[in-house]
């Protein structure tokens, strides 16, 4: 390798040196002077109707300097945060899109929703003075699950939506797949539940809103991870700011996993607040305010059936899914059950024919929308808990079921009857490399030992497929889209050779600063140590569509590279100018110009200087300068693919699964960072198996309250519920649409992980006669299947 | 009733004047300006807030200042040598990629930095269950039991040859 | 977090007398059950009574019969105590699996026994180990100690001072944690003393409790066999998203067997 810190070393990272040292800035670090808090006021109750809210005691209360309500904002024409993506029913007719206010105005429709916000000198003393806010509620009948809602005498939660459902979608073929089934050899059916997730980054979320009268400038921190679309939908939807007078910043953030895509209703508050009050207004949520109030995930019902042939060979797959939207539309929440989820459901399969239909349901519950793999993880479990379903109704090996109805790899490109294209894979060769490396052979002998030990084995595959970077922006319009799905990237050299890379993608946890910086060293052969990051301010980086979906790599990665290529061509001329040399006689490699055939050359730091004290410098053909900034808008999705495989012991006594192994196998097209791309893997497959094993969020079905409301009751994944991984990759097949033939790796850990580990768990269960268990599988759901002992012994009694 | 507090934190004495309500990880962030031990939670289990009060690793989230009158705390800000070179478990942590976003960091390294001075032999096994009271949500924690195992072996390594300012603090 | 007052007594007779006058002060031992309900806003205390600086209610003792520990003893310091791990092992494992690591570092034995949570672990050590509790102004049979959910038999500005444990013959504690929380959904605590066996039960039920059909089994044949098909007999058990009631009665003969195992 050319340079020590380029593409494919394991670089340690840039950013460590301050999250090691307690030195990172996150936003409730941040401070500004004459600042205020704000507390906020939020619906005890599932539904109510607000009557009215007296905040005169509060306002006497001490170090209080104000208390708004949906009433003041109201006022002041303040939009309802807007929705990003817009769905149509089967017919043709958009979805339904109540308002969502940032504080409700006449009904809470969710235990959470902000009903009046308190500003005061201390953080403390706000707390104190929202208690004395009096709200007078008339309690309205509530409704938390989607299968409720659909009953004919659900209460409404919103008079927009008849029935509570905000769109009733489909895609695919409906006649031909019916056709399929009619003559079927084999039937699979399966009904699941794919179970409510609160993301649960370590950082909260928090916001501080700040406003310069002098240049009528607003300044919002938040956690966000993505910063301009924050300042978009906000500035022009919500608040009427434009653009030029709103800086919105996300420094360091704490995580997101999707649940800090979104624009938040807190958001506007504090903005809203700073320029009414005159000074700053900062608000950080507790864990029990992010438990009601981030937006949640999953929450999908959904039954499925599997047309074979004989030989096992899939004919058609026939889904229909009812998706819990919460009780509010949250920023991209129609796309994720639609465009992210049903478009995948061919999974690494052949299926000739899918259909697949998606109701969507309003719920008095927290609004639900993307969470770390946000539909494809949907998808992959439904397809690969089919399979398994299917392998036993065909009485077909699992592996072997699977390699049969793989899409070959000479069949790439391939088009699914769902829509997506998918440009490389070699599906086999995930699964080739993944069996030997848990010894499936094997497994049959390491289960009698288990047994031998009193104890029950399984051992589950998963082989997922998954898209990233949505895109293009002009096929996502018109599937609804309402934002662009490029991004930016802006490379500045100095004039003494060192680099600043604004990007428009933003890392929270990522290491976008060490391996963009690789990217930039490689491309340049100058250090690691030259090249500076810059994401996360508005002021600062080129408009940006930020990081979710996998895509920074994709995506900003590859307007990195074109604003690089751009670098290059006018280092180029300058080189050719110096050099005495003709454009074309110029080659370049690893950051030097060399004129062909001769030993005259040129670093990209001496182009650097002369491109800034242009003194010998082609001033007719150029302007001055080496900065320069490029826009990418991908060709397609890319296809993150693999294979992982599961294995699990049970203790019969006590139901406990435990996973005694775990392989992953993935094909993320090239690896920058092999450290890194791993980290992302070891911490996706712990979010999957968190959802299969430990993770729920629970509302009570008749009052609408969060049982799980705190980790005394979220169960998260902690160091002693999981094992160490065996992770690989491979560069077989990259992607074949972008520069740097990558595909993104955040989300596949966890888009894989959970069927495996189900489908594990079903497996170590199959004696007892079972064919599926939903998520999580937790002790006593383990245990309420053994006790009722095994079919050999059932059969015996 | 605001009330005065003093103690040491990372070697200097402070004092303060605190409401009697004021948790510690609040007199350190508010007070005295150490941002870098954070609040994940509110029910004293995510373990961001992790520092060391007299040489044990606790919860300053669940301990009030006035509680803390009179000891010694130290913070992730003083975990590192007054040259800027990083204690062994910072270091590999960096080396072993044990850290992403970086907010459950400080508090992992302190609680990992408390576990390996007791235990100077740590197994995985230990190490999976020494860290049960910090969440990740990051890591998937592969890489957090690399790092404490190395930086465990690096602090017996290294024990005698210097005394990092936390050990001298402790 | 409501304000108050906060008070450091340096003796068990201050601390007695100080409460006096107080509107409605609440004893803080580790705070690791206090401290979180006062920043849920769960409780509203004038005063903060803070035991921490009491020699008299510190340190670990051996007596004639077992063990007697002080109230501030820390759970960590149970565990780590050379003189419990001689005397009575099974309680300095109980103590070393109470919460977290950082936990046990705070969290105090007397304020784990006075704060009775059903979920508590110390309580089943309690019951189990023939104990005594002193307070600062009589002794209490430890079977009478616990009355109900989160009520003892202290009255009113009582305060715990130490714990005197009997030594068994042999004793083991088994938990099944949940998986959340990491309290008990259920802990079983069982001692041999001679022919009597103790069989206490934490976590499954409003209070501990004895498993009096487990201890009758189990005195005529100490093995875990004998505990087979036997399972508690209680109304009130308790039962929530982790654990249903038949799950946890399950799980007493269950976590009762393995600690017999661990008796040796």
């Amino acid at each position: 390798m050319a340079n020590p810190s380029g593409i494919g070393a394991s670089v340690r990272r840039v950013e460590d040196a301050r999250f090691l040292t307690g030195r990172g800035n996150y936003v409730d670090d941040i401070n500004r002077p004459n600042q205020t808090h704000c507390i906020l006021v939020r619906s005890p109750h599932a539904h109510a109707r607000i009557l009215g809210v007296d905040a005169s005691e509060a306002l006497q209360a001490p170090g209080v300097i104000a208390v708004f309500t949906g009433a003041d904002m109201g006022a002041d024409k303040v939009g309802s945060l807007p929705c990003g993506w817009q769905v149509h029913f089967k017919d043709g007719t958009p979805m339904k899109e109540p308002p969502h206010f940032p504080i409700a105005c006449d009904r809470a429709r969710y235990v959470g929703d902000i009903v009046a916000a308190v500003i005061a000198e201390t953080r403390d003393q706000a707390r104190d003075a929202a208690e004395l806010v009096m709200v007078d509620y008339e309690e309205l009948p509530a409704v938390a699950s989607s299968l409720k809602a659909l009953e004919p005498n659900a209460p409404i939660v919103h008079d927009e939506a008849p029935g509570n459902v905000c769109f009733d979608w489909h895609i695919g073929d409906a006649a031909v797949v019916d056709a399929a089934f009619a003559g079927a050899a084999h039937v699979a059916k399966l009904d699941l539940i794919n179970n409510r997730l609160v993301p649960n980054p370590m950082e909260p979320r928090a916001a501080v809103g700040d406003y310069d009268a002098s240049s009528g400038e607003h300044t919002l921190y938040t956690t966000s991870q993505n910063p301009h679309v924050i300042r978009l939908l906000m500035g022009a939807f919500v608040l009427g700011i434009p653009e030029h007078k709103l800086r919105v910043v996300a420094p360091d953030v704490g995580g997101g996993f999707g649940s800090k895509i979104f624009h938040y209703g807190e958001e506007a508050i504090v903005t809203w607040a700073a320029r009414k009050l005159g000074r700053p207004v900062k608000w950080t949520s507790d864990r029990s305010e992010a438990f009601l109030s981030d937006a949640h995930g999953r929450d999908h019902v959904s039954h499925a059936e599997m047309a074979m042939d004989k030989d096992g060979n899939f004919l058609a797959l026939r889904v229909s899914t009812i998706a819990n939207m919460g009780s509010y539309l949250s920023t991209f929440a129609p796309s994720i059950p639609t465009y992210l989820y049903a478009t995948l459901l061919a999974g690494q399969y052949k299926t000739p024919a899918i259909y697949a239909e998606v109701k969507a349901v309003f719920t008095n519950t927290a609004p639900v929308d993307a969470y770390r793999g946000a539909g494809r993880p949907e998808a992959c479990y439904l397809i690969e808990r089919m399979v398994d379903v299917a392998a036993g109704v065909t009485g077909i090996d699992r592996a072997e079921l699977r390699r049969r109805n793989f899409i070959p790899v000479e069949a790439m490109p391939y088009l699914t009857p769902v829509a997506l294209q998918y440009d490389s894979g070699d599906f086999a060769k995930n699964l080739d490399i993944a069996l030997p490396m848990v010894d499936y052979a094997g497994f049959a002998a390491r289960k009698a030992d288990s047994a031998r030990r009193g104890k029950l084995r399984g051992i589950g595959l998963s082989t997922y497929i998954e898209a990233c970077g949505i895109a293009p922006s002009n096929i996502a319009g018109a599937l609804g889209a309402r934002a662009g799905l490029y991004e930016s990237a802006e490379v500045r050299f100095h004039p003494t050779g060192s680099v600043t890379v604004f990007t428009g993608s933003h890392s929270h946890g990522q290491g976008h600063e060490t391996t963009f910086a690789q990217i930039v060293a490689d491309r340049f052969g100058i250090p690691i140590e030259n090249v500076e990051i810059v994401h996360g301010d508005t002021s600062k980086i080129p408009f940006g569509m930020g990081t979710y979906g996998s895509r920074s790599l994709a995506v900003g990665g590859s307007a990195l590279v074109k604003a690089m290529d751009k670098v290059e061509r006018k280092a180029k001329k300058i080189a050719a100018h110096m050099l005495e040399a003709a454009e074309t006689d110029i080659e370049v490699k690893d950051g030097r110009f060399t004129v062909a055939g001769t030993d005259k050359s040129l670093g990209i730091g001496d182009i650097a200087l002369q491109a800034y004290i242009p003194h010998n410098f082609p001033l007719d053909e150029l302007e001055p300068g080496l900065d320069e900034q490029a826009f990418y808008d991908p060709k397609n999705f890319t296809y993150p693919n693999g294979c992982h495989v599961c294995e699990v012991e049970i203790d019969r006594d006590t139901g406990v699964v435990e996973i005694v192994n775990f392989a992953a196998v993935d094909d993320f097209g090239h690896v920058i960072n092999p450290m890194i791309v791993e980290g992302q893997v070891h911490g996706g497959l712990v979010q999957g198996i968190g959802q299969a094993l430990y993770e729920n969020c629970v509302y009570d079905e008749d009052s609408g309250q969060l049982i799980t409301g705190s980790y005394m009751d979220y169960c998260m994944p902690r160091a002693d519920n999981v094992p160490s991984f065996t992770v690989k990759y491979h560069e077989d097949q990259p992607c074949t649409h972008n520069p740097l033939g990558v595909k993104g790796c955040g989300e596949a850990g966890t888009i894989g992980a959970s069927a495996a580990v189900i489908n594990a768990v079903v497996d170590a269960l199959s004696e007892y006669g079972v064919t599926h268990i939903d998520m999580p599988a937790t002790p006593e759901k383990v245990w309420q299947i053994l006790r009722q002992g095994s079919p050999a012994a059932m059969a015996a009694e | 009733m605001p009330t005065t507090v003093t103690m040491t934190v990372n070697g200097k004495t402070v004092s303060r004047e605190v409401e009697e309500r004021t948790l510690l990880v609040n007199f350190l962030r508010d007070k005295i300006g150490l941002t870098g031990t954070h609040v994940g939670c509110d029910t004293s289990q995510c373990g961001a807030c992790v520092v060391h009060l007299d040489g044990n690793a606790i919860k300053s989230c669940s301990i009030l200042a006035v509680q803390a009158e009179g000891a010694s705390v130290t913070t992730i800000e003083g975990l590192a040598a007054a040259d800027g070179t990083l204690h062994p478990m910072q270091a590999a942590f960096k080396e072993h990629h044990g850290l992403q976003c970086g907010y459950c960091t400080p508090g992992m390294v302190m609680s990992a930095v408390d576990l390996a001075k007791r235990n100077p032999s740590l197994t995985e096994q230990q190490v999976r269950q020494g860290l049960e009271g910090n969440i990740c949500r990051c890591t998937g924690y592969h890489n957090i039991v690399k790092a404490v195992l190395a930086g465990a072996d690096a602090m017996q390594a290294g024990a005698g040859e210097r005394q990092p300012a936390e050990m001298a603090a402790d | 977090m409501y304000s108050f007052s906060f008070h450091r007594p340096k003796t068990l007779a201050e601390a007695a007398s100080i409460q006096g006058g107080l509107e409605e002060p609440k004893l803080l031992g580790g705070g690791m059950t206090l401290v979180p309900t006062l920043k849920q806003r769960l409780a509203r205390p004038s005063d903060l009574i803070d035991l921490s600086q009491i020699p008299e209610l510190k340190g670990i003792r051996e007596t004639a019969e077992g063990l007697e520990i002080g109230a501030f003893a820390r759970h960590a310091e149970v565990a780590a105590s050379d003189l419990v791990r001689r005397t009575i092992p099974a309680l300095a494992d109980l103590a070393g699996h109470i919460g977290d690591r950082q936990v046990r570092n705070l969290g105090t034995m007397g304020g784990s026994i006075a704060n009775a949570d059903p979920a508590a672990d110390y309580p089943a050590a309690v019951l189990a180990l023939k104990s005594t509790v002193k307070t600062d102004r009589r002794e209490i049979d430890g079977d009478a100690f616990f009355t109900g959910m989160f009520e003892t038999a202290l009255e009113p500005a009582e305060i715990v001072a130490a714990v005197r444990y009997q030594r068994p013959g042999k004793a083991a504690y088994a938990k099944f944690r949940n998986p959340a929380s990491r309290y008990a959904v259920v802990g079983v605590f069982v001692a041999v003393f001679g022919s009597e066996v103790r069989v206490a039960v934490t976590g499954a039920a409003g209070s501990v409790f004895r498993a009096t059909e487990l201890e009758s089994a189990l005195a005529a044949d100490f093995r875990p066999e004998a505990l087979e098909g036997i399972t508690v007999q209680r109304d009130d058990l308790n039962a929530d998203i982790h654990a249903s009631a038949d799950y946890r009665a399950h799980l007493v003969t269950v976590m009762a067997k393995r600690a017999v195992v661990a008796c040796g």
